[in-house]
């Protein structure tokens, strides 16, 4: 176990423990005002959870993004050859 | 563990490997079609219980085009409601025993965007001409010119790793957890696999409108959304 395993192990653990707290948080927010929405306008609802639904998609991708990282780090890491 | 990256070959014709995923594929391909093909080949005027089923599947299609793309369902409703229903099926096919989502392989999932890529630059082109295709890469105005060009390319790659990343990690966990405890325990995590598996195909097809009505030349551009 070298010095170069050691850092990908940590930083992929890292990159999702760190990455997972931003998207977590506004997808919250999202869902809440989306509840909200529908809450005050129930007529609306489906054009509201479709678009809630694609703008969770592009939320989510950040969170996506780093666990792709951590998977690059872990098995296909190209500095340990 | 086997890395998610990682594919296993299962035969080789002639030179070509052919991995698991790319059976899977053919098998659900297989079954789409013959059930397509069963489905559909005794269509009357008063449906059946299955005709009604169909029907109701179809219109669900085209409400959803309607809404989004603000068009006509009638030249997407194939392409969308293929790539809807492939990947919903192809999500789906944890519940067989035995067989992995194809999905969860980053080769299948680079398919289906590029899919969608030529899609909406053929789409494009045959409702505006090349020159009406090409006047929507300036559509706010010209400044926009490299972005939007920059913007096709990543929102492809943003499409195929949400959809690997998503349905993999799915696999991935029940995978983990499987291997600590295996009676029982995964159950609710499939369950939520199951709904990831839905919606993931359902956001995969709205992106795909989305993109395309984006690329149609005097669309009202009803929702832009850019990754």
């Amino acid at each position: 176990m070298n010095w170069l395993a050691l850092c990908s192990i940590f930083s992929a653990a890292l990159a999702v423990s760190f990455g997972s707290i931003g998207p977590a948080f506004a997808e919250g927010r999202a869902v809440a005002a989306a509840m909200d929405a529908i809450a005050r306008q129930p007529e609306a609802a489906s054009t509201i959870s479709r678009t809630l639904f694609v703008g969770l998609a592009m939320i989510e991708t950040t969170a996506i993004y780093c666990l792709v990282i951590a998977l690059l780090l872990l098995f296909a890491n190209p500095l340990l050859g | 563990m086997m890395s998610p990256l990682a594919t296993t070959t299962l035969l080789r014709i002639g030179p070509v490997p052919i991995s698991q995923a790319v059976v899977t594929t053919w098998v659900i391909m297989a079954v789409l079609i013959l059930g397509s093909a069963m489905l559909t080949r005794r269509l009357s005027i008063v449906p059946g219980k299955l005709q009604a089923a169909l029907e109701l599947t179809v219109e669900t299609v085209d409400a959803q085009i309607r809404d989004t793309m603000q068009a006509e369902p009638g030249p997407y409703r194939a392409f969308i409601g293929t790539l809807f229903v492939f990947i919903f099926v192809a999500n789906w096919s944890t519940l067989v025993p035995g067989a992995a989502p194809p999905t969860a392989r980053i080769e299948t999932d680079i398919a289906l965007a590029l899919l969608v890529f030529l899609a909406v630059i053929g789409f494009g082109i045959r409702s505006g001409g090349v020159s009406g295709y090409l006047k929507t890469f300036a559509a706010p105005n010209v400044l926009m010119i490299p972005l939007n060009l920059v913007e096709s390319v990543t929102r492809t790659f943003s499409m195929f790793v949400r959809l690997f990343g998503n349905v993999m990690s799915g696999v991935f966990v029940i995978g983990i957890v499987m291997s600590l405890a295996g009676l029982l325990v995964p159950i609710p995590l499939m369950a939520l696999d199951l709904l990831t598996g839905a919606v993931q195909a359902y956001i995969f097809a709205v992106l795909a409108m989305v993109f395309i009505s984006a690329a149609l030349p005097d669309a009202s551009l009803p929702e832009r959304t850019s990754p």
